[in-house]
């Protein structure tokens, strides 16, 4: 059985511009001692679901189902939430200046949580909250613990929040874009920190981020959003050698130094849409170069294709179009060509009456 | 456009303003430029106590029609140097040199002839447009302020370059809010554009967008550097859009230059220590790649440039350091069996196939101690 397993998750938010729909039917596992990365842009909803496991999205009109350890989380109250929250999964967070509370210092917040979840001695918990700095590699931790955050550096606060995160030993840990505010150099120390903690403890760990780099190095496993939908999950490998999904395969293509890129960068068209108005049938076929008319009705299912165990895409395209090389491309080409039809042909005009100028950026 | 030998600076007697044939010289030259930022404490009788050192004695070329790329991590000084080459800061000392002419005492006024030709496109596509005047005004204000083109003419030139960066012509009098962060940051192109000049400096230009938008400014940059024959200096912080982009590249470390070579040669045996270091952090959306390459973990954090460490300024941190890189600050130059292009600052330079060790003890002896010690937070549920 999985640590934790998500079905067919939904989160909107009421506003005064329309209903945002920021995940929609999302679902997914998270194997004990697994680190599951989950990849999307701005506004893919892979931030707000994880927030919504945890019950941190106040407002936001939550469904679907979501079982850790035998334990439905969305149907938790607030007391018995508080209790999983931290102790059995914990989260870090992308900006550890605004996660550390300016007033308190560090070990002051470090005990903070462990005496919220096991009845322990002031003296005891700050003794543990040195020996957590000391584990997370920061010099000198009987003095830092009584530094502010401010006091400390960009690495140095996100190591503190990491030792706070594992105070209590989770299961689970929620990274949410843990290293994107950091230099190259202290990115890949963090990292090997989390890594190696998570081999000594055997957490699980869930790294969202918008960085395909850090998922191929940490992932075991990967799922990539679009627009509040899981677009494709597999192993990390499947991933990055035979993605199906066209949006993955748009990703890989326009980043340098990327499996399947090579040369002159080929840019996705378009822009991620908003999520008041998210197009009809599968969200990406706007910008899809293989979108077929069946796409802009349907939404496609999230079904298991053929580049290996456990891999899942949501996309009309036959279940063995995998791959990243141009024969993989052509053979799609061929494909969508007979199933091409009036649809496409309004989605065209559209663009090319909204954008003259666009072919020249994106020719 | 705008020749040379326009406003020559009375106070210097550089012989290159005499306008020497264009392809004699590189586009820019920068020489042994330092900027300090002085750190002041007082009220009425400010003192100064300090300075940030944020570029120390930075020398390069920058050819014409090539990409010099600029990496380095926060606080390296690669934003500092960029302003120092376009002049929006004053420097403390040392020299640019652009196209053959000293421009780094000239007055604002002297400036504005050469600002025609260099030009800037900045990281936040959000910070760097004012929300409260159209687009149309925004990319016309260069052609406005150099008085080359008004009225009708102003608008159809913006709506040419409008076109040219992808944008839609009749979105002229939309404000910046009205477009997303990609179209902002072709909005900043257009703008660097109107003046047609030969060097622009990029600080960021990418590192702001979406992963899939990225690439539409790389590719648009790309283009507009064939056709308009201009020149580059890129920087970003992104190893691989670096090593996409840049021809040649030079890394930074407080505020020096301490390595500079072609981009496949840096890339392919980077000589200092620092470079291999950062070469190695970067995690490549390649999981081959990034799972088998061996990772040179630096510890620490890097130093002050209030305070900056003696000799090489990398000492602190380096896996190779030896007492000498203390004391002596090694020069950047050819190190044996490099190509004459490929400089390094560093006395003794990683060898090629040379596997860099990281200083510190490994982090699972100390992850090890805390998984077998305390017993006592693992026990009992929540209280």
């Amino acid at each position: 059985m999985s640590l934790l397993s998500v079905r067919d998750l939904t989160v909107s938010f009421p506003t005064s511009d329309g209903v945002v729909r920021a995940v929609r039917g999302l679902s997914f596992d998270v194997e004990a001692g697994q680190t599951l990365g989950i990849v999307g842009e701005t506004g893919s909803g892979k931030s707000v679901s994880a927030l919504s496991l945890l019950g941190l999205n106040p407002g936001a009109d939550i469904s679907g189902s979501a079982v850790f350890e035998g334990t439905e989380l969305l149907a938790l109250r607030q007391d018995q939430l508080r209790r999983v929250r931290g102790a059995e999964i914990a989260m870090i967070f992308q900006d550890p200046l605004s996660s550390l509370h300016p007033y308190y210092r560090v070990g002051w917040q470090i005990c903070e949580a462990i005496r919220t979840h096991r009845r322990t001695s002031r003296a005891e918990a700050m003794r543990q909250a040195v020996e957590l700095l000391r584990m997370v590699s920061i010099p000198q931790p009987e003095r830092r613990v009584s530094a502010f955050p401010h006091e400390l550096s960009g690495g140095m606060r996100q190591r503190a929040m990491i030792a706070m995160a594992l105070a209590l030993r989770p299961k689970l840990l929620i990274a949410d874009e843990p290293t994107t505010a950091l230099d190259a150099t202290v990115q890949a120390q963090l990292m090997e920190l989390l890594g190696g903690m998570q081999r000594e403890l055997g957490m699980a760990m869930i790294v969202i981020t918008h960085d395909l780099g850090l998922v191929a190095t940490v992932a075991d496993s990967v799922l990539v959003m679009y627009a509040g939908r899981g677009a494709e999950r597999a192993d990390y490998r499947t991933i990055f050698r035979s993605p199906h999904h066209p949006y993955t395969r748009g990703l890989l293509a326009s980043i340098p130094g990327a499996a399947g890129s090579g040369g002159r960068l080929v840019p996705i068209v378009g822009q991620p849409p908003s999520l008041i108005r998210i197009p009809s049938g599968c969200a990406f076929h706007p910008r899809c170069p293989f979108a077929m008319d069946v796409c802009v009705r349907d939404q496609p299912p999230f079904v298991p294709v053929s580049g290996g165990e456990g891999h899942l895409s949501a996309c009309w395209l036959p279940p063995d179009a995998v791959g990243v090389d141009a024969a993989a491309d052509v053979a799609r080409q061929r494909y969508v060509e007979g199933r091409r039809g009036p649809a496409i042909a309004r989605l065209r005009a559209a663009v090319a009456g909204a954008r003259p100028g666009g072919a020249v950026a994106h020719g | 456009m705008a020749d040379t030998a326009a406003p020559v600076n009375p106070a210097s007697d550089e012989p290159s303003l005499v306008a020497a044939p264009a392809e004699d010289h590189p586009l820019l030259r920068v020489e042994n430029v330092v900027k300090h930022f002085p750190i002041k404490r007082g009220i009425f009788f400010k003192r100064q106590i300090g300075s940030v050192q944020a570029v120390e004695g930075v020398s390069l070329e920058v050819r014409r029609g090539e990409t010099l790329g600029l990496v380095g991590e926060t606080g390296c000084g690669k934003s500092t140097l960029a302003r120092c080459i376009t002049r929006l800061y004053p420097l403390t000392s040392g020299q640019v040199i652009f196209d053959g002419a000293d421009i780094s005492r000239l007055s604002a006024r002297q400036l504005r002839t050469y600002r025609r030709r260099m030009q800037m496109i900045f990281q936040d596509p959000f910070g760097s447009l004012n929300p409260r005047r159209r687009v149309g005004s925004i990319i016309g204000d260069p052609l406005a302020i150099h008085g080359i083109a008004d009225g009708g003419e102003r608008k159809r030139r913006v709506q040419e370059l409008m076109e040219v960066v992808g944008l839609n012509p009749e979105h002229y009098n939309r404000f910046p809010s009205e477009f997303s962060g990609g179209q902002r940051q072709r909005i900043g192109v257009a703008r660097a554009l109107a003046l047609r000049p030969s060097l622009i400096v990029c600080d960021e230009p990418v590192s702001a967008l979406d992963v899939s938008v990225q690439a539409q400014i790389i590719n648009l940059l790309e283009d507009l550097q064939g056709e308009f024959n201009l020149t580059y200096v890129f920087i970003a912080h992104d190893l691989a859009v670096v090593e996409h982009v840049s021809d040649r590249v030079a890394v930074m470390y407080l505020g020096k230059i301490v390595e500079l070579a072609e981009t496949a040669e840096l890339f392919g045996s980077p000589r200092h220590p620092y470079t291999a270091a950062l070469l190695s952090a970067s995690m490549v959306a390649d999981p081959e790649k990034a799972r088998s390459s061996h990772r040179v973990v630096l510890y620490g954090d890097v130093p002050s440039p209030i305070n900056p460490p003696s000799g090489c300024r990398f000492h602190t941190r380096c896996p190779k350091a030896q007492p000498i890189c203390s004391v002596d600050e090694p020069p950047l130059r050819v190190q044996a069996g490099d190509p004459a292009g490929h400089v390094t600052a560093c006395h003794f330079p990683v060898a090629p196939g040379e596997q860099l060790v990281g200083a510190a003890p490994p982090i699972s002896a100390t992850a090890t101690a805390f998984a077998a010690a305390s017993p006592d937070i693992s026990e009992g549920g929540g209280a």
